[in-house]
Formats: C-alpha cells, sequence, structure tokens
C-alpha cells in the first residue's frame, strides 16, 4: 500500500503520447465538423471577440506611431494646403453640382422610363460606410475584414464595393467585423458581362492580386483587349451592373477548347481602407417546383463555386 | 565548477504562471501584427517559438493541452478552420517535450539545428490540412520555419534573462 502511495507522488497524468493522441483526435474532429457543417460560427464568433479585441490593438500598436507623425505633420504644414484643398474642393462641388442636376434628370427620367416597362427600381441600393480593419494573415487567402457587423445589419453574402468597382463579399459575419472574401480570392467566382457585346461570362479569382481569369469561353468568342467586365446580376448575389474588371490578355491557342484570357480588377482591391457594403438586396423569385431537383442540384455547385 | 552549476541550475529558474502566460499573449500579439507579403511568408511563428520554449523548459507545467489552446485561439485571429493552428502546435508542443532533455543538452548555438526539424514537422501537418482544405500547398511558408528557427536563440536568451531573478547590488555577498 505505501508503495503506491510513493508511486503516485511522481504521478504526472496521461503520458505525453496519450495526450498527444486525444489533441490530435480533438483538432481532426474540428476540422472535420467545422469544414463539414460550419456549425461552429457560435463558438468562433464568441471566441472573436477577445481575440479581435486584442489585434485590433497589435494592429493600432503598430499604425498608431505612423498616425501620430501623420497628425504632427498636418498640424505643421495644415495652413496653407487646406487653403489650396479647400479650393479645390469648391471647384470639384461646382462640377459636381452641375453633373448632379443632369443625373437628377436622368433619374427623373429612368423612372418614368421604367414605369413605361414595369420594371422594378434596382439600381438603387442603400450603401453603408466600412473601413478594413485587418488583412487576413495567409497570403494564400484573400480576405479583409471590415469594422462593421452584425450590430450595423450586415450579412453574409452582401457585396462590398468601392468607387470603381466590385471588391468582394462578405462571407462572414461578427458582432462588430465581418470578413470580406476578395474577387480576387482563389476560385471565387463572379458572374459578369462584357459590356460591349452582352456577352455572359464567369470570372474567377486567381489567388494574385492584380489578376482575374475569364475561362471557358471558346476561342471563337468575340473578346478584345480593353472590354470591360460588369456584373450580370444572375446569381443573385451580385447586383447587375457595377464594373469588376478589364481584359488585358488574351491568348487564342487552336489546341485547346478554350480561350486563357486575363484580367485586371478595376476596384482597387488591395489600395483602399474605405469600402462600401451593399445591403437590401431584392430577393429573387422562387425557382418554379416542378424541376426543382435539378435546378437544385445546380444551385449547390454554384453556391461552391462562389464560397471557396 | 561554479559555471557548471549555474549551467545546470538554469532549468531550475523559477517562472510564474503569470510570467508564463503573459510572453504567450505577446506572441500572440507579434504574430497578429498586420504583416504583409512577402513580409509575411518570412514572419517567424512567435507563438509556435514561445510555446517550443516553454515545452522544453518547463515540459511538465506547460504542455499539449495550453498549445491546443493557444492554437484555437490562433484559428480564430486567422479565420482559419479549427484545429488547423492547434493540431500544429499540439504536434509542436509534444516534440519539445519528447526531446526536452536532448534539445537543453546542445550549446546554445547548435541548440537551432535541433528545433528546426520540429517547426518543419509542425508546419508541415498544418500545410497538409491547408491542402487537404483548399488544394494548394503553400512552400513559401517553409521560410517561415527557417526563421523561426534562427530566432530560437535571441528568443530563448532573452526569456532566459527575463526569468532570472536579479540580485539586489547593494546585497553583501
Amino acid at each position: 500500500m505505501d508503495q503506491t502511495q510513493s508511486f503516485r507522488f511522481f504521478n504526472r497524468g496521461p503520458s505525453p503520447v496519450a495526450r498527444l493522441v486525444f489533441f490530435v483526435l480533438l483538432s481532426l474532429f474540428l476540422l472535420f465538423v467545422d469544414a463539414r457543417y460550419r456549425s461552429l460560427e457560435v463558438v468562433r464568433g464568441v471566441l472573436a471577440i477577445p481575440v479581435q479585441a486584442m489585434q485590433r490593438l497589435a494592429t493600432s500598436i503598430y499604425t498608431q506611431p505612423g498616425i501620430w507623425w501623420g497628425d504632427l505633420s498636418n498640424y505643421i504644414d495644415s495652413q496653407g494646403r487646406l487653403a489650396s484643398e479647400n479650393q479645390q474642393l469648391h471647384m470639384q462641388a461646382a462640377e459636381n453640382a452641375v453633373r448632379l442636376q443632369q443625373l437628377e434628370v436622368l433619374q427623373m427620367e429612368n423612372a418614368q422610363l421604367r414605369k413605361y416597362f414595369d420594371i422594378s427600381q434596382h439600381a438603387d441600393y442603400p450603401v453603408q460606410m466600412a473601413e478594413i480593419f485587418s488583412v487576413n494573415s495567409d497570403i494564400f487567402k484573400r480576405k479583409v475584414f471590415i469594422d462593421k457587423g452584425t450590430q450595423k445589419n450586415v450579412a453574409a453574402g452582401q457585396v462590398v464595393i468601392d468607387e470603381n468597382g466590385v471588391v468582394g463579399q462578405i462571407t462572414r459575419v461578427y458582432p462588430w467585423l465581418s470578413e470580406v472574401t476578395l474577387i480576387t480570392d482563389k476560385d471565387h467566382a463572379v458572374p459578369v458581362q462584357i459590356l460591349r457585346t452582352g456577352l455572359r461570362a464567369v470570372v474567377f479569382g486567381s489567388g494574385n492580386i492584380s489578376n482575374l481569369s475569364l475561362r471557358y469561353m471558346p476561342i471563337s468568342s468575340d473578346i478584345q483587349v480593353g472590354d470591360e467586365l460588369v456584373t450580370s446580376g444572375i446569381d443573385g448575389t451580385y447586383p447587375a451592373g457595377i464594373p469588376v474588371a478589364k481584359i488585358n490578355k488574351i491568348e487564342r491557342d487552336p489546341a485547346y477548347p478554350f480561350a486563357i484570357i486575363n484580367c485586371t480588377p478595376l476596384a482597387g482591391v488591395d489600395r483602399h481602407r474605405q469600402l462600401m457594403i451593399i445591403s437590401g438586396l431584392n430577393k429573387a423569385p422562387e425557382i418554379p417546383a416542378n424541376d426543382g431537383k435539378q435546378v437544385e442540384s445546380k444551385g449547390k455547385k454554384a453556391k461552391k463555386a462562389k464560397q471557396p | 565548477m561554479s559555471e557548471q552549476l549555474t549551467k545546470d541550475n538554469e532549468f531550475l529558474l523559477p517562472a510564474s504562471n503569470t510570467f508564463v502566460y503573459s510572453t504567450m499573449l505577446a506572441a500572440l500579439m507579434l504574430n497578429w501584427l498586420p504583416w504583409e507579403g512577402f513580409w509575411l511568408a518570412l514572419r517567424p511563428d512567435f507563438a509556435a517559438l514561445v510555446l517550443l520554449y516553454w515545452c522544453t523548459y518547463k515540459p511538465y507545467r506547460i504542455g499539449i493541452g495550453i498549445a491546443w489552446v493557444v492554437g484555437i485561439l490562433a484559428d480564430v485571429a486567422d479565420s482559419s478552420v479549427f484545429g488547423q493552428h492547434a493540431l500544429a502546435y499540439s504536434i509542436l508542443a509534444f516534440g519539445g517535450i519528447m526531446l526536452h532533455r536532448r534539445i537543453q543538452m546542445f550549446e546554445p548555438l547548435e541548440q537551432p539545428m535541433q528545433v528546426f526539424p520540429l517547426f518543419l514537422l509542425s508546419y508541415g501537418a498544418f500545410a497538409l490540412v491547408h491542402w487537404l482544405m483548399r488544394g494548394v500547398f503553400s512552400w513559401e511558408f517553409f521560410l517561415g520555419c527557417l526563421s523561426s528557427a534562427l530566432l530560437w536563440l535571441p528568443m530563448s536568451m532573452l526569456l532566459q534573462s527575463m526569468r532570472r531573478v536579479r540580485r539586489n547590488p547593494n546585497e553583501l555577498s
């Protein structure tokens, strides 16, 4: 009896191998559940609150000296610059006012025409400004975090744009943050139309920040370098008519069935800090039920392609 | 002789729980700085370094469980699949615990060569999961293993010196 007692003194619980096996199995289980069922989003959301606070702190420690330096230099040379900037802005405002008047006239005209054709308004969405909070630290994922979350009614599937075009879509929402998958993320698909010809196509991200590829276009298709791609709005995620990319290179090799087409995104996908979230899109009408099976499987495929 | 004694006593240096956890937090914060592009590939994994340090020097206090928790936090921060970092860090901690005597046996200058395979192994597990999930194998990040191993020496010396009790200069010896 005494022997076992003294033995217990050295007992340190399960051996390292047993612990390793336990934790590796636990990790594998989590990997499986998270990848397969996405049912751990709640846990992730709860853990994200302290983690993201720490991340915010780390980011601000990194950026704060620069901001202070900027403030200081602003303070020093602000007077002259502000005056010239003010003048410039005045000129711009005047110019914009003229344009705005034209726009109002056009909008009126457009509304009237739409009434004639009985088409629902589809170019007027509520827009919310957001700021990039941090960039994903994995060079193979093109994701950024922006500082608006469920608290500001942001939802997964909403589209993020800047003043030049589409930047990406929101794929995960936290209380105060949301994750944006950029259009350049590998295999992220955006249904587009070529502005010049109206040809429908799908543009895929390549994982490279300045590159998109237009796949599955026959060699004979009418595409030229410099053509602009806009969203077609067919998928129900991206609203129609937002610029996406410009074609910069076409290779037509008769040995392959499809042409190799490269495009550059129009939006400053990797440049800006301020982005806009488009919310409150019109829901698409439901798909008729008679050929539901086929449509559903197709829809699933499209969904898979859209959210890598 | 006295030098030998102090060297042998190195691993007996005290480490309070607060100190251990605050170093890990600091390492995570370093990981979460906004690294980008090439620097991101070259970034040493500070959390892995600190974990490995504690696993080799306090193998009975800091174990695979804590490594796993740190991994989960890293997963949340990176929005990677749950368990990816956790798996890698558990393997790293296991390696550190199993080899802690071996690593401590080597001279400080020889230690980086001893820890490099551990980083490689743990990153290998990470990259394998990445490959299974996304179909790409990210070779660039192996550079991070190299820089982690190179940073091992300064990092372990820093932590070691922070654990040393400062002697009061006015004290009579």
